[in-house]
């Protein structure tokens, strides 16, 4: 029985279209990683599980009163809004203080509460992002691509948060990434994008699948590498992610 | 002391407050000022209408009010460039507007009342009416606060937390047909928008979370009524105008005092 799950879906803008024919699933517990590249419709899949697109065919499904913790690619607060980390995190509920403070400390941002959310650096924005997700206590974790804009100490902190997060709250995660260089190790599905789903399978099997080369082998060298604990000591940046940052 | 005309200015522009406060901070933080425009303008052709087929003047502003704002935001939505499409028909309200009225026979329209406003001549009756008003539209806003806020950050999140964002964006849109009927007759269909954002722009300043700028919002903006109301009875200027100005005042004090 799937959480959430999308039955022969396609979105369509006036004639273009973004995604086609597309099955997706994703059950309790299980960790997904959807891989493609810009413009491959990640995110409009990940807006149409939410419900915020129009979908032109098929259906999405989900399970009744399912919580879902979203943590959004980039979150734009126009300067003109005055927004505390404590009142961030409250949208839009109250959550009680013990379980903000056991959410914070988890993250390692304890101490943030009245800074305003223009005041944080881009590491300390994203961890407010998932705590504000977690406190929803969510059965699944939606990231889409949210280490944009670490660095790469950065980025391999926030997935080793992730992945300690999930082994206490045992929630289903989808993590969405352009950047192939870092999947999740822990992923149990890779499923690969591009307008349809091209192949999905372990991180292994979808890394030798042709389909998959097809699609990133010029770039990468058909390559995928795959984020694991021992990058945690490397603090430098490879060439090839310093290009994809920029 | 205070003639009665002035009290009854003062307590129209009090109430009226109360609501543009609030309302005004998510024209801000949204970017809808040239929203807020239109809807304003789209009044103008409501009178026009109101007085061709003999019906309440603020009805037929807040109709045609709330549908061009219901009509902008769905267009917007669609993709068109939202400033084109918005300044295309915010002018187009107004000046539809002004030769509709010009049709309208039998009827001698104050132009200057409709365009500036004409909160002199309140009626007592006639606050009790901004009041009413002004405190419903509030209870709406209050009542959808968080959702309201959630929506205005992001619609993705809102979603994932069941929040329709298109609604509660319609939600801000019928509040803000209701506040520009309400403050036509105060303020005129020119300058409500002004009266939305430049208290609330002063609110930045000094406010820490978005609640305390609502507040603040509220508070320069009934500053800024007294003050204008008895500045330009001093100065003999036209009040609407000078209230606006005043409020423009509080705005380059901020800039100066503010904290933030």
């Amino acid at each position: 029985m799937n959480l959430i799950e999308t039955r022969e879906m396609s979105i369509h803008y006036g004639d273009e279209v973004v995604l086609e024919n597309v099955n997706f699933g994703i059950s309790s517990g299980e960790i997904v990683t959807l891989v493609g590249p810009n413009g491959s419709g990640k995110s409009t899949l990940v807006r149409a599980l939410l419900g915020v697109v129009p979908i032109s065919n098929g259906s999405v499904v989900k399970q009744d009163g399912l919580k879902i913790g979203y943590v959004p690619q980039k979150l734009m607060i126009d300067k003109t809004m005055p927004l505390s980390v404590a009142r961030f995190l409250a949208l839009p509920g109250q959550k009680p203080t013990s379980e903000t403070d056991a959410v914070m400390a988890r993250l390692g941002i304890v101490g943030l509460q009245d800074r305003q959310m223009s005041e944080l650096s881009g590491g300390q924005f994203q961890r407010i992002l998932l705590a504000r997700a977690l406190l929803a206590q969510p059965e699944i974790l939606i990231l889409d691509e949210p280490t944009q804009g670490l660095d790469q100490p950065g980025v391999a902190a926030f997935y080793r948060i992730i992945e300690e997060v999930r082994q206490d709250l045992g929630c289903a995660i989808l993590l969405v990434s352009h950047d192939l260089h870092v999947v999740m190790s822990a992923s149990d599905r890779v499923i690969c994008l591009n307008g349809h789903v091209c192949c999905e399978g372990s991180p292994q099997v979808v890394s030798a699948a042709p389909e998959y080369r097809a699609l990133f082998g010029v770039g990468t060298g058909g390559t995928l590498a795959l984020y694991r604990h021992d990058h945690d000591h490397e603090h430098g940046h490879t060439h090839e992610e310093a290009d994809n940052a920029g | 002391m205070l003639d009665d005309f002035m009290l009854r200015a003062i307590f129209a522009g009090v109430g009226l407050s109360l609501v543009a406060g609030p309302l005004g901070s998510f024209v801000v933080w949204r970017r809808m000022a040239y929203f807020g425009d239109a809807t304003a303008h789209a009044a103008i052709l409501g009178v026009a209408l109101a007085l061709a087929f003999s019906i309440s003047v603020t009805i037929g502003a807040l109709v045609v009010a709330l549908a061009v704002g219901l009509s902008v935001s769905a267009l917007s939505g669609r993709g068109h460039s939202a400033d084109t499409t918005i300044g295309v028909i915010s002018h187009s309200a107004l000046a539809l507007g002004l030769v509709a009225i010009s049709f309208v026979k039998g009827v001698r329209v104050d132009l200057n009342a409709l365009l500036f406003g004409d909160i002199l001549t309140v009626t007592s009756a006639e606050v009790l009416w901004v009041w009413a008003g002004s405190i419903l539209a509030l209870l709406l806003l209050v009542w959808r606060w968080s959702a309201l806020l959630t929506a205005t950050l992001n619609e993705e999140l809102a979603a994932s937390a069941g929040i329709n964002a298109r609604r509660e964006g319609m939600i801000l849109t019928l509040v803000l047909a209701a506040v520009v009927a309400i403050a036509l007759k105060l303020i005129g269909a020119l300058l409500i928008a002004a009266l939305l954002i430049v208290p609330a722009a002063a609110a930045r300043g000094f406010a820490r979370s978005p609640e305390m700028m609502a507040v603040l919002a509220t508070v320069f903006g009934t500053v800024a009524t007294v003050i204008g109301v008895l500045a330009s009875y001093a100065l003999d200027t036209p009040t609407g105008p000078t209230i606006v100005v005043a409020a423009g005042c509080l705005y380059g004090l901020s800039l100066v005092v503010g904290s933030d």
